[in-house]
């Protein structure tokens, strides 16, 4: 039972990055544009985050600074993908290798010649919630991951119950009718593309600012493209993505334990489960996969 | 008019031109609420510009647009529903995962937070107040097309629109979503709406408008009561002449130039009746001012024999046996069309766009599994068969739409070979010069005013449509399907088209033709076919096609069993 | 059909871009302009770091090219630069997103790692020509499940593909952390590979291997097979226009298929390249992205194989050069990546142009 609560309490810290990056690329998806950009993003918020953290010796200024590079990134595909209509794949990807590019340079100008990595000294701590029960352990969180548990229900009511939220849906599924009805297509993709780089940014602050304290080059580690696996595997919902998120979790947070209990074991098929799975989603779903609409398709209304 | 009420909407001398085509020519409309405007016209007659100007999306170059007698100028489709007008076009703006009450609100959702319960009796209480059946909560992607439809109507009254705009409202629905229509039709009209109807179905004139204003080549050419007007009469305007200018069948059938008798198996009105505007201007329909005669301008490959039918013993090149085609949804394209087709002998396909002879093209060039019934070509089956095998087969194809049929990144040379690509193919590997050759052979046979190495989809629509034509007939097909053969082409192509095409028929090929251009269809046609509803409901030879008949038949009206 | 594009908000120039297509001389000229926004962007960065971006630019583009080493390291970097940018401009020319290059490769590099060490009894020249057709294969197997799912059920490729470049590098790792992990060091290696199926040296004194003429001679069989060969037409047909083609009787779902396979084979020869060529052995980090920089290449170089084989060149340049203004002005060697994906995303952006002309403008603007 103890060996329960301590692997879920580790599987909801590692789903807390998985979920705040599935998330928001959730809601660029649902605006109908494939963010590829997520990786880039994610380790340039990371390293922004810690940077600003760094300097002004204040980790709340670093989240802040984290979020603002992720919403800027949004930004910048939305430029890409939305203005100016380019390819939804090579704008993301390139945003991808520009993040981490830019992330590496500066990391590597600012902190080149330590031969260990420069630490923050602090780092975001554990909230407790109940302490003293057996589920202690459990609740003892970092904020963030309290926040992103919330995000989900506020997520699902955005979706669901406001204005902003029938628009989101409706412009990845049938962008000419929300053109139709008097509403700006490319402003809701805009503020979609900006609000998800927003959460890409905070999954980033989470493995530098409460996670690690620390930056490293291999921080994000591939959770960019586990995030958009989930995406799929959630069904563009955000509880099947917190779901999807927390499975993630569970399978790393066990393996991680069972290797440290010396177990041989190819904990590579474990780790490469989400993508598999979602592959295999996809195959099943076929040309049925309730992808949103117009996906991958940028918007241009036509004279007539 | 001087008792009537103020129009809702009314255009003044409304003319626009694209380019060089002048798409509606010095347009008056009004329409007022609390009557319903049947808006009558063929394919190409400006009823669409009309709709498109009113509804904001394109500026008129002349003219202006009142809203209750007040000049506007809409630079949007928001403006236009500000307004007070609305528009549901052929292709629903409905996002389908959404429910009907979200799809209504969309765009005026009325705050930040979505109050499900409110925005569901707003719409609940406009469809009542409205007699529309609809329920709010259903979601779009589960409901028919007439629900769907009614679906996009409820989101113009609930922008409190006082004109409603249908275009071609029943091109999707099936009968009974038809006759449930125009019964919602008729209650918004009680309620005081104005409501205007495009379409080119006579029934549904004579069924549900007060009104009718025909429209041919952008004028508006005659305006009736529905009450005191006659299908034949309405038939006879919207398709513009009583009298066919086919010289070719002329000389056939009667030995001379305006002997009367030739004249009266061809004319079903009265040779008086009231006339508007005659159209001189348009090429194709060379009459000569007053007489309603045909002009002697014909191009010369037009003066031949009809081709006679052989009485007995052979058989037909072509035989299309009881084809049918239904869609995703069940929706039935082509119900049971059969027909034949002999060497020598073109066929015309008479139809309004939307009644399934695209998409009898579609299965004959091998783009589309027919859903039953077979084609024979030579006795041998070739419905199914991949494009490749059938060009191969010796069928020659060009499409509807000639984009489809060439790719615009490629160049002349490519685009000319392409289809018959084995036979500049040594060992997988390009006979380059044998390419250029054919190219240079084809570009100068067919006058295609091009470099080889230019790429296609900067040529003009001629040009393109050589294209097509060249790499399709220098193969001497056995079978020709052509469609909308000169669409968007100038005169002078349109007289070059012709000329080749009825090369291909001279050489004994089959060749069938299906068109939206009447007047290309009686000149060419050894026999003419009438589709209507995805059905053959006319056939004719050339020497007994009655223009009154067919208009009626392509109107959906005076059916009877082909044969 | 052919009316004007909307120029609602277009100022009010006597010239205006129209759609249409681009001259010749516009054509040739955007390269150029990318590259010249490109490194006005760059020098911001490298006025960040303090230093002359004259000085950067020199090191990076000049110096590679004036000592005898650099300017053949030029040559080993654009190895699997050339390969992976064919990879991809093969699959984007049919109109099929693979965006598992990178995947591919380390698929191709497991084949030869599997093979080398097993063909220690073969004739050289034998064992070369298994190993290439070995990552060949492997290259091509790994691309096939993608390009399976969207043939015959419409599955999209680009996520499809992605994912699997994940999942290969797990599956890379774990088989260097388990089975072949070398018992005597320990290190996460696999096996060398034997004597006969290391690729010879072309280039006397340097790390220029027969990768590198296996990969021109891949860039002038792209060229031949695109312009020369009924695959080749049929190919760029499916690409530009699936429709038309399929009327024209192009099989459009065999052409999309081996287009997918032949792009995963051709990266999976980039990977043979590096073990085979460089390393001996396969190491987790044997592709610094050559896969996703095979995107950039493609795209800079215009599908084009000529383009190809100078964007390969370009960007092997600032890889190497930046590893000399690291050296020289302390100047981090990320810059070449940097540079190499504003490159990217500012040719997509010029590209854009490609589809207009300008034009005078004329008396009555049409305003739809």
């Amino acid at each position: 039972m103890e060996f329960l609560i301590v692997l879920a309490a580790a599987a909801l810290r590692v789903a807390t990055p998985i979920l705040l990056a599935a998330l928001g690329e959730m809601l660029a998806e649902r605006a109908g544009v494939l963010n590829l950009g997520i990786e880039g993003t994610m380790l340039l918020a990371a390293f922004v985050g810690f940077v600003a953290a760094h300097q002004s010796g204040s980790l709340w200024v670093g989240l802040a600074a984290a979020v603002a590079t992720g919403a800027l990134m949004g930004a910048l595909m939305a430029l890409l993908s939305v203005t100016l209509g380019l390819n939804q794949h090579v704008s993301g990807l390139g945003i991808t290798l520009l993040g981490g590019g830019l992330a590496l340079y500066f990391f590597r100008l600012l902190y080149g010649g330590a031969s260990t990595p420069p630490s923050l000294g602090q780092s975001f701590g554990q909230l407790s919630v109940l302490p003293g029960t057996t589920l202690a352990p459990l609740l003892s969180q970092y904020g963030l991951t309290y926040f992103a548990l919330l995000l989900v229900p506020v997520m699902a009511l955005v979706l669901r119950r406001t204005a902003f939220g029938l628009r989101l849906h409706a412009s990845g599924e049938n962008p000419e009718a929300v053109d139709i009805a008097g509403v700006n297509v490319y402003r809701v993709r805009y503020q979609a593309l900006v609000l998800g780089g927003a959460l890409m940014g905070l999954a980033g602050a989470f493995l530098t600012l409460a996670q690690l304290g620390a930056f490293t080059h291999g921080v994000v580690n591939g959770r960019g493209w586990v995030a958009i696996a989930i995406v799929i595997f959630g069904n563009w919902r955000p509880v099947r993505i917190l779901l999807g998120a927390l499975l993630f979790g569970f399978v790393q947070a066990l393996q991680l334990r069972l290797q440290a209990e010396g177990v041989a074991l190819p904990y590579e098929i474990l780790l490469a489960l989400p993508y598999l799975v979602t592959i295999l989603v996809l195959a099943l779903a076929g040309r049925n996969a309730s992808y949103p609409a117009a996906l991958l398709k940028p918007y241009r209304r036509e004279g007539g | 008019m001087t008792t009537t009420p103020e129009p809702v909407v009314s255009l003044r001398s409304v003319t626009k031109r694209f380019g060089a085509l002048t798409a509606l020519a010095d347009v008056d409309l009004d329409v007022r609420s609390g009557e319903i405007l049947a808006l009558l016209g063929e394919n190409g007659a400006g009823k669409t510009t009309l709709t498109k100007i009113v509804y904001g999306m394109y500026q008129p170059d002349e003219g202006e647009l009142r809203v209750g007698g007040v000049p506007v100028r809409f630079r949007s489709p928001a403006d236009a529903i500000a307004s007070g007008i609305g528009l549901v076009s052929q292709h629903f703006a409905l996002v389908p995962s959404l429910t009907v009450a979200e799809n209504v609100v969309l765009g005026r959702e009325g705050g930040v937070l979505l109050d499900r319960s409110k925005i569901e009796g707003a719409v609940l209480a406009t469809a009542e107040r409205y007699g529309l059946d609809v329920a709010p909560r259903a979601l779009v992607r589960a409901m028919s097309v007439g629900a769907q439809q009614r679906v996009e109507i409820l989101k113009a009254l609930h922008r409190d629109c006082r004109l409603l705009i249908l275009d071609e409202p029943t091109a999707v629905l099936t009968p009974q979503d038809g006759e449930r229509l125009f019964t919602t039709l008729d209650g918004l009209r009680e309620r005081g709406l104005a409501v205007i109807i495009i379409t080119h179905k006579l029934r549904e004139v004579m069924r549900v408008s007060q009104r009718v204003v025909v429209l041919r080549h952008g004028r508006v050419v005659g305006e009736r009561a529905t009450a005191g007007a006659s299908q034949a009469e309405l038939a006879r305007l919207m398709i513009g002449r009583e009298q066919l200018p086919v010289e070719r069948r002329a000389r056939a059938a009667r030995p001379a130039p305006g002997d009367a008798s030739g004249m009266r198996r061809h004319n079903p009105t009265q040779p008086g009746a009231p006339e508007e505007h005659d159209d001189l201007t348009r090429p194709g329909a060379p009459l000569e001012p007053g007489t309603g005669e045909p002009a002697r301008r014909q191009p010369t490959p037009l003066q031949r024999p009809l081709f006679q039918r052989p009485l007995f013993q052979r058989t037909p090149l072509v035989e299309a046996r009881r084809l049918t085609l239904r869609d995703k949804r069940g929706v039935t394209l082509l119900d049971d069309v059969s027909f034949d087709l002999y060497p020598g002998e073109l066929v015309g396909v008479a139809a309004v766009a939307g009644n399934g002879q695209s998409e009898l093209v579609s299965v004959l060039t091998g783009m589309t599994q027919p859903s039953g019934g077979e084609v024979l070509l030579s006795g041998q089956r070739v419905s199914g068969l991949p494009p490749a095998q059938l060009a191969r087969l010796g069928v020659g194809r060009v499409p509807e739409d000639r984009l489809a049929a060439v790719v615009g990144n490629l160049s002349v040379r490519e685009n000319l070979t392409l289809e018959h690509i084995g036979a500049f193919t040594r060992a997988g590997h390009l006979d380059g010069r044998a390419m250029a050759a054919e190219a240079d052979r084809l570009i100068a046979e067919y006058q295609v005013k091009a470099k080889p190495g230019d790429l296609v989809r900067t040529l003009s629509g001629g040009n393109i449509q050589k294209i097509v034509l060249a790499r399709t007939l220098s193969r001497k097909p056995r079978f020709v399907v052509v469609a909308q053969p000169t669409r968007g082409l100038d005169v002078g192509a349109t007289a070059y088209v012709h000329e080749r095409l009825l090369e291909q028929r001279d050489r004994n090929a089959a060749v069938l033709m299906v068109s939206e251009d009447l007047d290309e269809v009686l000149r060419l046609s050894d026999r003419v076919l009438v589709m209507y509803g995805g059905r053959i409901v006319g056939d004719f030879a050339a020497d007994e096609v009655d223009v009154g008949r067919v208009g009626l038949l392509m109107a959906g009206e005076g059916m009877v069993a082909h044969g | 059909m052919a009316r004007p594009a909307p120029t609602a908000r277009a100022p009010r120039l006597p010239w205006r871009w129209e759609r249409g297509s681009a001259p010749w001389w516009l054509r040739l000229a955007l390269p150029v302009i990318a590259i010249l926004i490109t490194f006005a962007l760059a020098s911001v960065l490298i006025a960040a770091s303090g230093a002359n971006p004259l000085d950067v630019f020199y090191e990076l583009l000049i110096r590679p090219l004036t000592r005898r080493t650099s300017r053949l390291e030029v040559l080993v970097r654009a190895t699997p630069l050339l390969l992976t940018g064919v990879a991809v401009a093969i699959a984007f020319r049919a109109g099929y997103y693979n965006i598992g290059a990178e995947g591919q490769l380390y698929a191709g590099a497991l084949g030869a790692a599997f093979l080398g060490p097993r063909l220690g009894e073969w004739a050289p020249s034998a064992a070369v020509a298994a190993m290439l057709a070995g990552g060949l294969v492997a290259g091509a197997a790994w691309a096939l499940l993608p390009a399976v799912l969207k043939v015959y059920a419409k599955v999209d490729e680009v996520v499809t593909t992605l994912l699997l470049n994940s999942v290969m590098l797990l599956l890379v790792g774990g088989l260097l952390n388990g089975p072949w992990r070398d018992p005597v060091s320990g290190w996460p290696r696999s096996p060398t590979i034997a004597a006969a199926a290391e690729f010879p040296q072309v280039i006397a004194r340097s790390r220029v291997h027969l990768g590198f003429v296996v990969a021109l001679v891949l860039v002038a069989l792209f060229w031949w097979v695109l312009s020369r060969t009924r695959f080749g037409l049929e190919l760029r047909a499916v690409g530009m226009g699936a429709t038309a083609a399929r009327f024209m009787g192009v099989s459009v779902r065999s052409t999309v298929l081996v287009a997918a396979l032949l792009s995963g084979g051709v990266a999976g020869l980039a990977g043979v390249g590096e073990v085979a060529g460089i390393h001996h052995y396969l190491i987790e980090g044997i592709s610094p992205d050559y896969g996703y920089t095979g995107i950039i290449v493609a795209t800079f170089g215009g599908l084009h194989a000529l383009g190809v084989a100078v964007a390969a060149g370009f960007l092997a340049l600032v890889d190497v050069g930046s590893t000399s203004a690291s050296r020289a002005l302390g100047i981090p060697a990320y810059l070449g990546q940097v540079v190499q994906a504003t490159l990217l995303l500012v040719t997509l952006a010029v590209l854009l142009l490609n589809r207009y002309r300008p034009a005078r403008r004329s008396r009555r603007e049409e305003r739809a």
